[in-house]
């Protein structure tokens, strides 16, 4: 089984771990991950913030190499970049115009085809069935599933969980043993596309989401966007005064989460990577 | 009632221009609020929370739209889209507000207290431009030399580069040159 995959720079850089575990379950449940041939970055908020076009432009030169690719499901690790491809399939499958206009800019050929998966439904779709019966360490933790905005929304192009109150995450953590908390942050923002610019503003909305994860007994919190992992764990010194106090609770990935549960080492999950060190309690 | 009396039109103002170019009518605004209080910046930063932008919109007068374009509030917004998750009247405020930030950018309005959000925003495309792909430490440079914030982060890079989230030098895609079309029919078009 071969499933396209679009990395995304993040992946490459400052969440390399999020690219290793990612790796490291594909291959463990024996799927071929394929890169995009010659991708380049999606232009996140930059991009939209700044100039429409371009910021369609950009996601369509991805989504068209992939069709040249032949690689008709696509899975989107990165939260960001999810959102951005799928709001760019989404408005140039509905608007023909709009498609020949992006085509001409692209220069090249693109039909708005395919699939894009993000990192829970491609979990959900080729992983889950087996799952179950290859746990050697169950994770004994109390653990806090955080969404974020762009796994969620908006709703009219993702069609994915619900966008207030997902489940999705938490159905998997419950699988390998966890136990997930009721909380109120799991779909706010952490405020990463103000990370450089305004890091103020980001250490007071990460330290809420923090605050009740704690707050309610979590033992780590468990994340699928590269985004809010660097945020959450290593923007946690600004995070920390602006809590007025010490918080070591670690931040995962859930692929992370998985990979430890099926026996994974983490080296190869690249747990060591993180800021936080990931010492969860023995329950 | 008649629908002139709503004001559903194509016209000059910036409610015209945004039912002309992103298809939305800020009439379907009823003041609710709910997007206000859900949005995570709207009580410590925004100068105008959205349900008022909205408002001001709905207007149509100049002075309005001015006041808008010259706000904190379009570019603070994080497009977290928790505002259209909670809208009763599925008005698109995402949409929007990315409408606004592009007409407060070619019109060089930019709220001067924004400045660093928009040089972030600025130097990111710029190294997109030049490699086709994100490069942090490129990004942090080109940053600081916009800002002139140099000491900043300056404890995050070390500890990143030794964790090997950092790589020195780009990564450059094998197409740059259409890479660099791109920008020139959208970003850099005159």
């Amino acid at each position: 089984m071969k499933l396209g995959i679009y990395p995304g720079c993040s992946l490459t850089g400052s969440a390399r771990e999020y690219f290793e575990s990612v790796e490291a379950l594909a291959k463990f449940f024996g799927i071929e991950l394929q890169q995009i041939s010659d991708w380049n970055c999606c232009g996140a908020t930059a991009a939209h913030n700044l100039n429409k076009k371009l910021s369609l432009a950009l996601p369509a030169r991805i989504l068209a190499a992939a069709e040249r690719d032949n690689l008709h499901e696509l899975v989107v690790p990165c939260a960001a970049c999810y959102s951005r491809l799928s709001v760019t399939q989404h408005e140039l499958r509905h608007n023909i115009s709009l498609r020949n206009e992006i085509q001409e800019i692209i220069e090249a050929k693109y039909n708005a085809s395919g699939t894009i998966l993000n990192v829970i439904q491609m979990i959900n779709l080729y992983f889950l069935e087996n799952l179950e019966k290859k746990i050697v360490k169950p994770l004994k933790n109390k653990v806090a599933c955080y969404y974020g905005c762009l796994l969620v929304r908006p709703e009219k192009v993702l069609h994915f969980d619900r966008v207030e109150n997902p489940q999705s995450m938490e159905k998997i953590l419950t699988l390998l043993g966890a136990t997930p908390i009721n909380w109120a942050m799991k779909t706010e923002c952490c405020g990463a596309g103000l990370s450089v610019s305004k890091t103020d503003v980001v250490a007071k909305l990460s330290a809420k989401i923090l605050e009740d994860a704690v707050s309610r007994g979590a033992e780590a919190i468990i994340v699928a966007c590269p985004m809010c992992h660097a945020n959450l764990d290593m923007r946690r010194p600004e995070i920390e005064k602006a809590m007025g106090k010490s918080c070591k609770i670690p931040v995962l990935y859930l692929t992370q989460a998985i990979g430890l549960a099926v026996g994974i080492d983490e080296k190869t999950l690249g747990l060591h990577r993180h800021f936080i060190p990931v010492d969860l309690p023995k329950n | 009632m008649s629908s002139s009396a709503h004001h559903i039109e194509i016209d000059d103002s910036l409610a015209g221009k945004i039912l002309a170019n992103c298809g939305i009518s800020v009439e379907r605004c009823y003041q609710c609020g709910k997007c206000s209080a859900g949005c995570p910046l709207a009580e410590t930063e925004m100068d105008f929370p959205p349900s008022v932008v909205l408002r001001m919109l709905q207007t149509r007068i100049p002075q309005m739209d001015d006041k808008i374009l010259r706000s904190k509030s379009i570019w603070i917004c994080l497009t977290c889209e928790m505002c259209i998750a909670r809208c009763p009247m599925e008005v698109d405020i995402p949409v929007i507000m990315d409408f606004l930030r592009q007409e407060s950018f070619q019109n060089e309005k930019t709220n001067p207290e924004m400045k660093n959000v928009i040089a972030f925003h600025k130097s990111f495309l710029e190294i997109v431009k030049s490699t086709g792909r994100l490069h942090e430490v490129g990004l942090i440079k080109n940053y600081k030399l916009k800002t002139f914030n140099l000491l900043q982060d300056v404890m995050l890079a070390p500890k990143m580069f030794s964790k090997g989230k950092l790589h020195l030098l780009p990564e450059k895609i094998k197409d740059l040159s259409v890479l660099q079309r791109i920008f020139k029919k959208t970003l850099d078009k005159k």
